[in-house]
């Protein structure tokens, strides 16, 4: 079915599609649509799930392990410090190999007091055994939060995935949506270790350094199968949906003397910007990443990276920058730290970052040095 | 790209206006995205809402700086926001307004979309409603069909006032 919808209204109808048995929620802007939009679908019964009214995000997400364990579907969705409110339950989440899937709309964190886009909460959980998906367009937040259920559920992964979206920017405008029947698409869950009566079992007790090593090295062994895991869920979604998805979004890379690096709706844009650099005979492409756990394998060459990061690791630098410096040692970079707090970033804007270029260098864009 | 820019106050429909153009030109198999800005909302306090329409797909999601058109629901914002800031040249402002408003270097339209509304009593908790009127007076510049400003309107709203006064406004406005 074709229609006009929200970021946020696209991963609601994904996730009505996905039947979850369980959601768990506390809202907060912008993501409040999202679990808004759910409940009503509950309430009206066009879904079939319980839905869980908790009083915050850590009991949200508790509620989603619980519930997980036992062997059914579950998602939540969160923003900002709702998510560093679930901190210590996402670490249980992945420990605990639970294939909960949450939707982050993507928002600065206080203080001051900001709602608006910024990647840093993302950023912040980098490390803590989930996967995570960064979307650019209406369509591809409904696509991507069907497929992460697909990819979370894998018994090969049986990881938590996060779909972040910038807020606002994606959350809130409208684009065209085409909503799917996933139907064999996404096969009934199996979570090999789901709590069963008949063979009672002990979670989470005290396990000693051997063992607690093991599950350390079992989660990244799953995030080094996952990329074989996900490019098939892509795969198979193309196939059955007709519509592509990879690593990376890739815009007139092949030919290009100047890589333009980004998450999320930056990378978009950005695409409007190589327009315009071409016209000038400047060589540009867009390589918007898709995929930033497991961070995927990039086709740099020997090119010049202007990487865009809407967030920062204080006394380090840039997280994207740092991510494609540690992978790639010979990476020449230019950092550029914009759009934090919603800061309004142009494709003109973007399109200045590659011609004043100082490889080597970082540029905090819109602040005066 | 066709760029608008609606001037409104909070609680007048002016978000809802967009989105409802964005869904009119997307049945018209136009590419199509509608933006608010979020600002720190308040009810009576002006806000701004964008709308783009392309042949293509659109890729910019940064606020629109050069609009096409401007439409202005609240005649009195002009008091204090500068409703034609980084309007293309020879670019058209549509004011809600029962008198005719003179700018320069515009086209100017007017029409009294309240008047439209309070015509068909399409008011909701003491306000008329603008946001589905303003349709018919667009499908009547050519933004977007007659056919799809209806279904639009339809789309969201069952309340048949909704359709009569944007009905009226296509007739009432004078292009």
């Amino acid at each position: 079915m074709l229609m006009v919808a929200t970021g946020n209204k696209a991963v609601a109808a994904a996730v009505k599609e996905a039947k979850p048995s369980v959601v768990a929620a506390y809202p907060i802007t912008p993501q409040s649509e999202v679990v808004e939009q759910i409940a009503e679908y509950v309430m009206s019964g066009e879904m079939q799930a319980r839905y869980i009214p908790v009083e915050s995000e850590h009991s949200a997400m508790t509620a989603c392990i619980g519930a997980s364990v036992t062997g059914v579907r579950t998602f939540t969705a969160t923003s900002s410090h709702g998510l560093l409110y679930m901190h210590e339950m996402l670490h249980w989440a992945a420990g605990a190999r639970l294939p909960i899937v949450m939707a982050n709309i993507n928002r600065a964190l206080g203080p001051g007091w900001n709602v608006w886009a910024e990647h840093t909460d993302a950023y912040s959980q980098r490390d803590s055994g989930w996967l995570q998906f960064f979307v650019a367009d209406v369509q591809e937040a409904y696509d991507t939060t069907l497929m992460a259920f697909r990819i979370a559920e894998n018994t090969g992964i049986l990881l938590p995935v996060m779909v972040n979206l910038d807020g606002f920017l994606l959350s809130h405008i409208m684009q065209s949506l085409e909503t799917v029947d996933p139907g064999d698409y996404l096969p009934p869950m199996v979570l090999p270790h789901a709590i069963d009566i008949d063979h009672p079992a002990s979670y989470g007790t005290l396990t000693g350094p051997r063992d607690h090593f093991k599950f350390r090295w079992e989660i990244e062994r799953a995030m080094r199968n996952s990329p074989a895991v996900i490019r098939d869920a892509e795969e198979e979604f193309s196939r059955r949906f007709g519509r592509s998805y990879g690593p990376t979004e890739e815009y007139l890379c092949e030919d290009a003397d100047i890589l333009i690096l980004s998450l999320g709706t930056l990378g978009r844009e950005a695409e409007v910007s190589v327009d315009i650099l071409r016209k000038e005979g400047i060589k540009a492409g867009s390589m918007r990443i898709r995929w930033f756990r497991p961070f995927p394998d990039l086709d740099l060459g020997n090119r010049d990276l202007v990487v865009i990061d809407r967030g920062y690791s204080f006394g380090f630098g840039g997280v994207l920058a740092d991510s494609i410096r540690s992978r790639y040692r010979d990476a020449q970079i230019y950092s550029v730290i914009a759009g934090l707090g919603g800061q309004e970033v142009t494709y003109d804007d973007i399109a200045s970052f590659v011609r004043e270029r100082k490889m080597g260098d970082e540029y905090w864009f819109g602040v005066d040095a | 790209m066709f760029e608008i820019r609606i001037h409104s106050r909070g609680g007048q429909g002016g978000v809802t206006a967009a989105s409802l153009i964005a869904t009119a030109a997307f049945l018209d198999k136009k590419h199509a995205t509608a933006a608010p800005f979020y600002g720190a909302e308040r009810r009576g306090a002006p806000v701004t809402s964008f709308v783009r329409i392309d042949c293509e797909p659109i890729k910019i999601y940064s606020q629109i700086r050069s609009p096409d058109l401007v439409i202005v629901l609240d005649a009195s914002i002009m008091e204090t926001v500068d409703v034609l800031q980084g309007m293309q040249p020879g670019g058209t402002v549509l004011i809600n307004s029962p008198h005719p408003v003179d700018l320069p270097g515009v086209n100017v339209l007017t029409i009294d979309l309240t008047g439209v509304a309070l015509a068909v009593d399409l008011v909701v908790s003491g306000s008329p409603i603008l946001n589905t009127p303003v349709l018919g007076a667009l499908a009547k510049m050519g933004v977007i069909s007659r056919d799809s400003a209806e279904n639009a309107i339809r789309s969201m709203f069952a309340d048949e006032r909704n359709i009569r006064a944007a009905e009226a406004a296509y007739t009432e406005l004078v292009v």
